[in-house]
């Protein structure tokens, strides 16, 4: 074996299309592994851990830099020059009469060639977003920052700025949106409707829209905050922006916000900005209690789902019922079936968990209903599972987390992680339950079904070979006008023997009802 | 603005992941990808200075004020006397010499060589040793041409006794300078320094600099905004190429010269002497520019930059709210070709305070215009067009008295936006010919190089905004 590497200069390419490309030089001939990066100091520091790298280089962020590991000099040298040849054969694109273009590169080029824009959509790494946000702000831009790793010193001016010049700055760390109808980032296909909603939570965001459109409704906007906007440092400036934008939007009829418990400043300008609204709103800061969200228009809720159900209601005029934490009928006939195929010893749930918010409502959830629940973002500080690596009783794991994403995709876009854990937890003979999100919508991968159902079979038949029977229970987030077709995915994992719900909360509560 | 953007269609510009862009056009919307690279190679607080300016009121309206000076120039060439009589302050055992500041040990072998040259020439040193102890003994002062007024192609090396052109722009009264150019081959400003190239000297001293003074007083100046004009009709980008320029200005100058009372051999070497030097316009067209920029410089504010040179081992800029600072970066290497029996191991670093004409929106820029140029580099025409079209990014705005044919008659891009040039990581193109590293030896080829970023990053943190 041996390594060899290659810097590009002045060739800067996005993370997600390296390592769409670091893929493809895997699959070259001879060719063990191999990585395409910008050559920033993380970058490096990453190659040499890996030992892809011998020595750190000096970092230079504009080049891209390639290493490939394969067979013998020959291999890794062909490899590297078809690799050079793949990435300049982008460049070279001619233009109108032979003449080439500089496609543009600034936000203000890019004024030039669509001078009617209204909107930037960031997602560089972090480090660059906050001056990319404040161009176009300045610019007279609307701004949504999908980038993380931004901090609330740079956050705060940016949010000030554009407040005091009416636009909008949505993150960072704004996953999804959905404006005008276009989805945003990782996004669902919703259809449109008279339900405007404000989330501070990306994936809280995509489970409400896509229950709305499941429920038969639809939505207007959906305004993303980011996770940072509703701290008293910030001050919920983005959210508070957002009501005031859609109680004068006069195509939304019901407002909805869903965020954690923000700090009790904001939380009080949130609600009184709500109360001024005139219209309903529905409240759903996820784990408060419902019963301290209160105004004379406002419905404070449980649940996600909780939430979905009442702007429905509300958007078709009819009375808010009462929250029942039951379990609904259609899935209580499911419970005793799963409990049967269970041994004595298996006890536990393993959730396993791509979306953020899906994993921290689960927890609640699950502590309601059973106790302790270990979590790498557990409630209670005593419940953080020692070891992320290894599950402890009942344990619920977001993979979406820093720890795990490093170097490394998204765990909606790239299952290996989660699908390696399930057969981990397969193996465990206390596991009962493995419980799953799926996410749909535009950034996600394209058929996850597909990637999940080796794992489950797997896991199964780990599970067989120790006369044991294992319980799949999920819930897919995602419309059938999503680009992985929502319906077509279900059926998969049903034939795969998934136990699904509709919703994120149902599936945790089903999972919980089965391990009682 | 914000119900506003609810009410329009929503339009993106997408910075980051392709991805994005894909999804939104395929549910219906539209974006924009941009070929996005981190401003500044990654310096993080030039970025966000760098954000800070962008679309600022403050320089918006420093640089309108400095681009309309800047095109409002009406340069016309007044006349020729000696540098010392014609430069305001020049001291009388100073040197000038092109690019950014440099002393005599740092020099590159072309500057050494025309210093040399220039010390035998005003009679400072009897020999070529003494000509090398007195450079670097401190008692010759060097200073760039740009501190006072003038430029040099190549070396740029200016003695109190050369003739100067001066260029007066009508508009706010500014003066600019430069030496007349002595054709190709061994000559000063390559570094040459033997007697013949003294001999030369001293003939334009004598004979060509009072000639070309009368003639211009004949005429009452030349206005040279509309030779220039000319010149980009008929193949000329007024750096490189100067063939059209230099015979356009031949046909003004030789009927006025007829009308003096210059003897018969005088006026027929003098003739002959301009007739054989395609380059001749070159440091009248440099000279021009001059005087446009510096009527944009000085501008509290402005991000107009308003002078490119180099001295053969920096390259530096000055931009017009920076006042005189200089910012430096090493100077790069010209890609091009060479003549016969020459390569790219004895090319000198970019050097000469000719890139003034880019700095104007001609030469490179307007290389549109002159597609012969392309063929220093093995380009083709659309190469040429390219560069042109890729400079609009960099630019304020056009002048509109400078329009180019293939470009179906747009007009040129100008006004260097040291803003635009960090934020696209577009450097400024310069069409430029390549000097042997050896004093003397002369041109070896010519080409097409880059300003470098770092300069232009340098600038954006030192601006400090108008009050």
């Amino acid at each position: 074996m041996t390594t060899s590497q290659r810097m590009i200069k002045n060739l800067y390419r996005d993370s997600v299309s390296l390592m769409q490309f670091s893929e493809k030089l895997r699959a070259l001939e001879g060719i063990k592994q191999a990585s395409a990066v910008m050559a920033t100091e993380n970058n490096i520091s990453l190659l040499v851990e890996a030992g892809l790298l011998a020595g750190a280089v000096p970092p230079s962020p504009n080049d891209l830099l390639i290493v490939v590991e394969g067979r013998d000099e020959a291999s890794t040298g062909a490899a590297l020059d078809s690799a050079e040849a793949m990435l300049k054969a982008k460049s070279a694109e001619a233009g109108e009469g032979g003449v080439r273009r500089v496609p543009p590169r600034s936000i203000q080029m890019g004024l030039e060639s669509m001078p009617s824009a209204n909107f930037v959509l960031i997602s560089t790494p972090g480090e660059y977003a906050a001056a990319e946000a404040r161009k176009a702000l300045q610019l007279g831009l609307h701004v949504m920052m999908f980038s993380d790793n931004v901090s609330m010193e740079e956050e705060i001016p940016l949010k000030r700025y554009a407040r005091d010049h009416d636009l909008l700055v949505m993150g960072p760390d704004c996953g999804t949106a959905i404006i005008n109808g276009i989805p945003l980032g990782f996004a669902n296909v919703v259809r449109r409707g008279d339900i405007g909603v404000v989330a501070a939570s990306g994936t809280g965001l995509q489970q409400v829209t896509s229950l709305i459109h499941r429920f038969g409704a639809g939505i207007t906007q959906a305004i993303g905050t980011g996770g940072h906007d509703l701290k008293s440092e910030v001050g919920g400036i983005t959210m508070l922006q957002g009501i005031e934008a859609l109680a004068k939007d006069k195509s939304t009829k019901v407002i909805l916000l869903v965020s954690k418990p923000p700090s009790p400043d904001v939380m009080k300008n949130v609600l009184d900005k709500a109360a001024q609204s005139k219209k309903p709103v529905v409240v759903e800061f996820i784990g408060a209690d419902p019963k301290t969200i209160t105004g004379g228009n406002i419905y404070g809720v449980k649940t996600l789902e909780g939430a979905a159900v009442a702007a429905v209601l509300l958007s078709k005029g009819r009375a808010v019922k009462k929250f029942s934490s039951a379990l609904p009928a259609k899935y209580k006939s499911l419970v005793k079936p799963a409990q049967k195929k269970l041994k004595k010893g298996q006890k536990y749930i393993r959730g396993l968990f791509s979306g953020g918010t899906f994993c921290y409502e689960t927890v609640l959830l699950l502590s309601e209903a059973l106790g302790k629940v270990y979590s790498n973002t557990p409630i209670k500080k005593d419940e953080k599972i020692p070891n992320v690596w290894k599950s402890l009783e009942h344990t619920v794991i977001d993979l979406g987390d820093d720890l795990f994403t490093q170097g490394r995709p998204h765990p909606m876009i790239d299952f290996r992680l989660r699908n390696e854990r399930i057969l981990q937890e397969a193996k465990d003979p206390e596991t009962a339950v493995i419980l799953l999100d799926v996410v749909l919508g535009y950034g996600s991968n394209m058929d996850p079904a597909g990637e999940l159902i080796p794992a489950i079979q797997g896991a199964q038949k780990i599970a067989a070979k120790a006369k044991r029977n294992l319980v799949f229970v999920g819930s897919v987030c995602g419309t059938d006008s999503d680009p992985q077709n929502l319906s077509r995915q279900e059926a998969m994992l049903r034939e795969a023997g998934v136990l699904l719900t509709d919703s994120n909360a149902q599936a945790a509560r089903l999972a919980a009802a089965i391990v009682s | 603005m914000v119900n506003k953007l609810f009410e329009q269609e929503l339009q993106v510009i997408n910075v980051g992941l392709s991805s994005f862009a894909d999804s939104i056009q395929q549910t219906g919307g539209k974006a924009l990808h941009l070929d996005w690279r981190p401003p500044a190679a990654g310096n993080r607080e030039t970025g966000m200075k760098l954000a800070l300016l962008v679309n600022d009121p403050k320089v918006e309206a420093a640089n309108r004020t400095a681009f309309e000076r800047f095109l409002a120039a009406q340069p016309i060439l007044i006349g020729v006397a000696s540098a010392r009589n014609a430069i305001p302050n020049l001291g009388e055992r100073t040197l000038l010499h092109a690019g950014p500041p440099i002393e005599w040990e740092r020099m590159c072998g072309p500057m050494q060589g025309a210093v040399i040259g220039a010390i035998l020439y005003e009679g400072w040193a009897a020999d070529h040793d003494a000509a090398r102890k007195l450079a670097g003994g401190g008692e010759v002062t060097f200073a760039p041409c740009h501190h006072f007024g003038a430029v040099g192609p190549m070396a740029g090396v200016i003695s109190p006794s050369m003739p100067v052109w001066i260029v007066k722009n009508q508009d706010r009264g500014n003066l600019a300078f430069s030496n007349l150019n002595e054709g190709l081959g061994k000559v000063l400003r390559f570094g040459a320094n033997d007697a013949s190239v003294l001999d030369r000297l001293k003939w334009m001293e004598a004979v060509l600099g009072p000639a070309m003074d009368a003639a211009l007083k004949v005429l009452g100046g030349v206005e040279l905004r509309p030779i220039i004009a000319q010149a980009l009709h008929i193949g000329d980008e007024c750096h490189n190429r100067n063939a059209a320029a230099s015979s356009l200005l031949f046909k003004k100058l030789t009927p006025a010269l007829l009308k003096t009372d210059l003897p018969s051999d005088d006026m027929a070497r003098v003739l002959e002497f301009i007739a054989g030097n395609d380059h001749f316009f070159l440091n009248i067209s440099m000279a021009c520019c001059k005087a446009m920029l510096d009527a944009g410089h000085g501008v509290e504010g402005s991000t107009l930059v308003t002078a490119m040179a180099r001295n053969g081992v920096e390259f530096g800029i000055r931009m017009s709210g920076t006042g005189d600072a200089w910012f430096t970066a090493p100077a790069p290497t010209v890609a091009g070709l060479f003549f016969p029996g020459f390569s790219q191991a004895d090319a000198a670093p970019d050097l000469g305070d000719s890139a003034i004409t880019e700095t104007a929106g001609i030469g490179g820029f307007a290389m549109g215009a002159a597609p012969a140029i392309v063929q220093f580099v093995g380009g083709t025409p659309q190469d040429a067009i390219a560069y042109t079209r890729e400079m609009f990014h960099i630019t304020m705005g056009v002048n509109g008295g400078f329009t180019l044919p293939p470009l179906n008659f747009d007009a040129s891009p100008a006004g260097i936006d040291a803003r635009k040039v960090v934020d696209t990581s577009i450097a400024p193109v310069i069409n430029t010919g390549i000097a042997h590293k050896d004093a003397g030896v002369g041109q070896v080829g010519a080409g097409i190089t880059r300003a470098p970023l770092e300069c232009f990053e340098q600038a954006i943190m030192s601006l400090r905004e108008a009050a």
